[in-house]
């Protein structure tokens, strides 16, 4: 899992800077520039990580949210690319088409510019896009550390759910009646 | 726990473990019954429960593959995924939220209070609220129902705060925190609820009524169970006159076995149910068990759905908590003046950002969605829960060419709306989104229906064999030894959530076939 930063400025200017390198053990990572995040790669190259994580973050943009949470889905896509030939060759011929819409790496377009390119292929009925963007609604909001910038708080049941922890805690409206919701039992 | 042999004939076979299975399957041990009871799905236990919507989903939701058709939105987005419902030791209560309310009394007779609804497959059914009263009064005491006998509802949370406010401002009469098979006090051995908030998932404490903990142990405390557990029924057998002989079923170790049986009971769900009666075809029955009418997996219904998420200018927490927490009924009345006939409910739900990402508007990207997801902690939601037409094109039907993992036809759900359902939905739209904004909403979503929970209608009772598949009993009509004992026997849907009344026909129908066995009828 990506180390979660908290400068939003400086990952806002970094976004869409990641590169690959051959680390130390032979595996193949894609970190941005400064190292606050990396991820290993199996079977995609760098051209396929940045377009596809450039993909992912036009998909289902969250402006305060920084690369590293892109990045988990691309980590995913790889792994499953590795698992299933079908997936890698969807994905290397997807990469293609982003890469080749506009005569610039996918990654390099404007974000208008990709909207673009992916309206176009999700208007074609494109498997690849319908298969991108299925995991990053997967992958993405499954994340825990996204979950947080949503305010939702997981899994309650160890902190004994939220009978004494702000399950009835909404201030601005008064109280309904005990009839139509009657007091807490708390044991 | 007991075993019974694979060529003991004199047993009951109960297949699926759910509301229905589960209920029948201990209301037969306490009459002294031997039942085996086959179930596809593995045992987990209060401990294997994750607060974790897709860990979850992918624990106990039936993932074995479907196809869809139709008009249905489901289709589109989730072909492989008609249904949202479960394949544990349990079925569907593991997951089900609680709700448990009685039928109205013109609900069990729609074609004589509706009249002729064109494209609709109206029929009365063979059976009273009155007659089901007393069923109703133990199921309520058997599960713990919330304001039945005794015991107070439970506490509202926040979701429940903002939905009462915009329901009394908007004028609404019945608004409370429901009847719902939660323990509002200890009760039956099992806590009170803790607001855990993922009701869907699981109760971690056992507070929801559940059979996994409550009725399947019960009967296992008798030594009248066998249960087996990854137990996959492939066909039900008969002999030469046509009754019944018992089931071929594909072990835990995948190894094919046949349990002979005295009586069969079909109780796996209104998709899986028709679709073993119709992968039970044979030289004496080509078109399915217990077929003669035609009408085995017809009249599908799904209720008509869908959900209203409101933003509110200051945070609501809507997740924490009961997932259902509340009800408006006053909806739930038949008023044609409506534009519809029957009605619905609108009941307080919530989704964590998991499965809010998934269904809050499937498909969708960009910005414009993301800005929506961005607002989570400020929305409050509710759910649209409406009887829907029986129509006899809305079918579940074997593929002709997709076998499942045993080779076995797969089930094809087909389900177009008809137009009373779109009036009803359009109609139950208006008003959760004006509920919402009569508490303040700053914005509104209406969100298209989830993957079916409530699955209905496709072995469906009747008076007459020619007009349905099941007696007043459940019992097949073509079959004497051959019983339905699920949601698929209902002539028409209602506009309440189905458990409570699955529950009470199990009940009534354990003490039938007692009856019927002692005297030596079956």
């Amino acid at each position: 899992m990506p180390k979660y930063i908290l400068d939003r400025r400086k990952f806002l200017k970094r976004s869409g800077q990641a590169l690959l390198a051959v680390g130390a053990a032979g595996k193949v990572m894609f970190f941005d520039p400064d190292r606050s995040w990396a991820i290993t790669l199996e079977v995609l190259d760098e051209a396929g990580a940045r377009a596809l994580l450039a993909m992912t973050r036009t998909l289902y943009p969250h402006p305060a949210l920084g690369d590293e949470y892109y990045a988990v889905v691309v980590e995913a896509l790889d792994a499953e690319a590795k698992e299933n030939g079908e997936v890698f060759r969807l994905l290397k011929e997807g990469v293609g088409k982003l890469d080749g819409a506009r005569h610039l790496p996918f990654a390099d377009l404007s974000p208008g510019t990709r909207t673009e390119v992916l309206e176009e292929l999700e208007a074609r009925g494109d498997p690849f896009f319908q298969k991108v963007r299925g995991a990053t609604v997967f992958h993405f909001y499954n994340n825990k550390l996204v979950w947080r910038h949503f305010g939702y708080e997981g899994s309650s049941w160890e902190y004994g759910g939220y009978l004494e922890r702000g399950f009835q805690d909404l201030g601005w409206l008064p109280d309904p009646p005990p009839e139509a919701s009657p007091p807490p039992y708390f044991g | 726990m007991a075993r019974f042999a694979l060529d003991d004939d004199s047993v009951v076979v109960v297949i699926g473990s759910g509301a229905g299975g589960g209920t029948l399957a201990n209301e037969l041990c306490q009459k002294g019954i031997n039942v085996v009871l086959l179930e596809a799905g593995k045992r987990l236990t209060l401990d294997d429960f994750v607060n974790d919507e897709w860990a979850a989903f992918f624990q106990m939701a039936w993932l074995d593959k479907r196809t869809t058709s139709g008009s249905w939105r489901i289709a589109r987005d989730f072909p492989n995924l008609p249904a949202w419902i479960c394949k544990t030791v349990g079925g569907t209560t593991v997951h089900w939220a609680s709700a448990s309310l009685r039928f109205q009394a013109h609900e069990f007779k729609t074609r004589s209070v509706y009249g002729d609804i064109a494209g609709a497959n109206l029929l009365d059914w063979p059976l009273t609220l009155e007659e089901l009263e007393p069923y109703y009064a133990r199921a309520e005491h058997k599960m713990g129902t919330t304001r039945t006998e005794d015991r107070p509802g439970l506490p509202g949370n926040n979701n429940f705060k903002v939905f009462y406010h915009g329901a009394r401002r908007l004028g609404y009469k019945v608004v409370h925190t429901g009847r719902m098979s939660i323990n509002s006090r200890p009760y039956d051995d099992r806590p009170a609820c803790r607001q855990i908030g993922f009701c869907f998932q699981g109760c971690k404490i056992g507070a929801k009524w559940s059979t996994l903990y409550t009725e399947i142990p019960k009967a296992e405390a008798t030594g009248r169970l066998d249960l087996r557990t990854e137990a996959h029924v492939l066909r039900i057998e008969h002999d030469r006159s046509g009754k019944v002989t018992g089931v071929v079923y594909v072990d835990r170790e995948g190894r094919q076995q046949f349990q002979k049986a005295r009586i069969v009971c079909v109780a796996c769900n209104s998709i899986e149910s028709p679709r073993l009666l119709l992968n039970s075809a044979s030289n004496l029955f080509p078109d399915g068990l217990a077929n003669s009418s035609g009408q085995v997996g017809k009249n599908y219904m799904r209720h008509t759905t869908g959900s209203v998420y409101a933003v509110f200018p200051q945070p609501v927490h809507m997740y924490r908590g009961t997932t259902m927490a509340g009800i408006v009924m006053d909806e739930a009345k038949n008023n044609p003046r409506r534009g519809f006939v029957g009605g619905y409910e609108l009941e307080t739900l919530s989704l964590g950002v998991p499965f809010m990402a998934a269904f809050l508007d499937p498909g969708a990207w960009g910005r414009a969605f993301t800005r929506k997801l961005e607002n989570y902690s400020y929305m409050a939601g509710l759910w649209i829960v409406g009887e829907d037409m029986p129509q006899e094109s809305n079918a579940v039907t074997l593929h002709p060419t997709e076998k499942d993992q045993y080779g076995m036809p797969v089930p094809n759900v087909h389900y177009d709306d008809h137009p009373n359902d779109i009036a009803m939905r359009e109609h139950a739209y208006r008003q959760g989104r004006a509920l919402y904004e009569a508490a303040g909403a700053i914005e509104v979503y209406e969100v298209p229906p989830y993957p079916s929970t409530h699955n209905l209608g496709t072995n469906r009772m009747s008076e007459k064999p020619r007009d349905g598949v099941v007696n007043r009993f459940g019992q097949t009509h073509d079959i004497r030894n051959l019983f339905i004992s699920d949601g698929s026997v209902f002539t028409t849907g209602g506009a309440e959530n189905p458990t409570l009344t699955i529950v009470a026909l199990a009940i009534r129908q354990a003490e039938y076939i007692a009856d019927q066995m002692s005297r030596g009828e079956i």
